[in-house]
């Protein structure tokens, strides 16, 4: 019987600040809904970081107060946004040349599976009463340089989310490469998925058991 | 002289016959025309294929304008919002087609429709159930699939500032669709908060330059649609 408690590992802030310390200084990112909008509140001193949001802003702000919001100032997730000194607005095909074009360095996405390989399947269930929903999700696994997928380890029902194939559909294949859950950061390269880091408290062996698929350990691997 | 301001949404969208292709802009309620979606309701044709980011929300706007029964096909790439309850169930029943594509190759066929370039080729959706059925080719040892523009009969545009000319200038990300979608109308129509006289508008920041724009109309005081949804509003009201 594999252990579904979940009070071992990280939180979902120290997931996202586990994400923020490995985005280098400078870069361009585009933050996914959920977990990965929370990446921004971690960015270390010293760094700065250009988020883009998908409907069309670069240089994207804090959340606003409750008095200064604009509902024509949003992001990706349809939420309120403010823009920073020096942000630009831009049309949905500027914003997706700036995402299939290969000018964005990091993607943020969460996951519903991601396969050994890189896999990643976030968009749907495949059920047949479920109305698709695809959003941009696939144009930026297709075109960003790295993704970096945000995601809790396991289903609520306990679930593996990490699996040797994904039996949702795929919204791209191969192009995931580092997953940060709340048990472990994992890499995925062509000799295998590693693990780069393991969460307080949580060994190679339960991180094991609550994957679907095989785990590779490097041997500098933080434990 | 060039004046394509008009007096009322009506009058604006008058022109608009069973079966258009209308593209409608606007993520979410952010650059939603919803007084002309409204005058379209009124107007009552029905048949219309709508290419939109969303569905709408509630029971105003494009939600309420498919739940009159006067869209026959959907082509978007996000049918699901919060308050979005009008699309699922006549998704659901039958009732409307849907052609779910992604937004970035949404953006892309309509910025190809009205730059007169019928197909293009992408990495987007390559090895996904939405690459099925269509051609795909390999460039550099990659695969693309081939993807078609989009034109429309109609484009119902939201912008900030226009002037008699057509040229606009957009708020915040309220921007989204309009001018891609301006370009690929055979007629577009525009809802402009203010109207301004020609020559106001800085050439250099002129975002939509006024030959992709057929008419305009005022619409000073624009409702939110997420106070309407908040309300419960229900259009016709």
């Amino acid at each position: 019987m594999v252990n579904t408690n979940n009070n071992i590992g990280w939180s979902r802030t120290e997931m996202a600040k586990k994400v923020a310390i490995d985005i280098p200084n400078g870069s361009y990112v585009n933050l996914g809904i959920g977990i990965p909008e929370m990446v921004a509140d971690f960015v270390p001193d010293g760094r700065e970081v250009i988020y883009q949001t998908e409907n069309g802003l670069l240089g994207m702000g804090k959340v606003p107060e409750k008095e200064n919001e604009d509902p024509e100032l949003i992001n990706a997730g349809k939420k309120c946004v403010t823009s920073i000194p020096g942000a630009s607005y831009f049309h949905h095909a500027d914003s997706f040349t700036m995402i299939r074009g290969g000018h964005i360095d990091i993607c943020v996405l969460g996951a519903m599976q991601v396969s050994k390989h890189g896999d990643l399947a976030n968009w749907s269930t495949g059920a047949k009463d479920a109305i698709p929903a695809v959003g941009g999700a696939m144009d930026l696994v297709a075109g960003v340089k790295r993704i970096f997928v945000i995601t809790q380890h396991n289903t609520k029902k306990g679930d593996p989310k990490i699996v040797e194939k994904c039996s949702f559909p795929l919204t791209g294949k191969g192009v995931v490469e580092r997953i940060y859950t709340n048990l472990a950061i994992l890499e995925v390269s062509e000799d295998g998925l590693f693990v780069k880091e393991l969460a307080p408290n949580v060994s190679f062996e339960y991180l094991e058991q609550r994957t679907g698929t095989t785990l590779k350990q490097y041997a500098e691997t933080q434990v | 002289m060039i004046n394509k301001i008009i007096g009322s949404a009506a009058e604006a969208v008058s022109e608009i016959h069973n079966g258009a292709t209308v593209m409608i802009g606007g993520f979410g309620e952010a650059g939603s025309p919803i007084e002309l979606i409204h005058a379209l309701i009124d107007h009552g044709v029905n048949n219309l294929t709508v290419v939109s980011n969303n569905t709408g929300s509630g029971h105003v706007g494009l939600a309420a304008l498919i739940e009159n029964k006067q869209v026959k096909k959907m082509i978007c790439s996000f049918p699901r919002t919060a308050n979005s309850t009008v699309f699922p169930e006549l998704y659901r029943n039958g009732e409307i087609e849907l052609e779910l594509v992604p937004q970035g190759t949404l953006a892309e066929r309509i910025r190809a429709g009205g730059a007169g370039i019928p197909a293009f080729y992408t990495a987007t959706s390559v090895n996904t159930p939405l690459a099925i059925g269509k051609e795909s080719r390999l460039f550099n040892e990659q695969e693309y699939v081939l993807e078609f523009g989009i034109k429309a009969d109609f484009s119902l545009v939201k912008c900030d500032k226009a002037d008699r000319y057509g040229n606009l200038i957009y708020h915040a990300t309220a921007r989204n669709f309009g001018p891609i979608m301006c370009t690929a109308a055979k007629t577009s129509i525009i809802q402009a908060k203010t109207i301004i006289e020609a020559g106001e508008i800085d050439p250099e920041i002129v975002v939509t330059p006024g030959i992709f724009v057929n008419k305009v109309v005022e619409i000073s005081n624009p409702t939110e649609e997420s106070k309407l949804v908040a309300e419960e509003k229900k259009y016709p009201w």
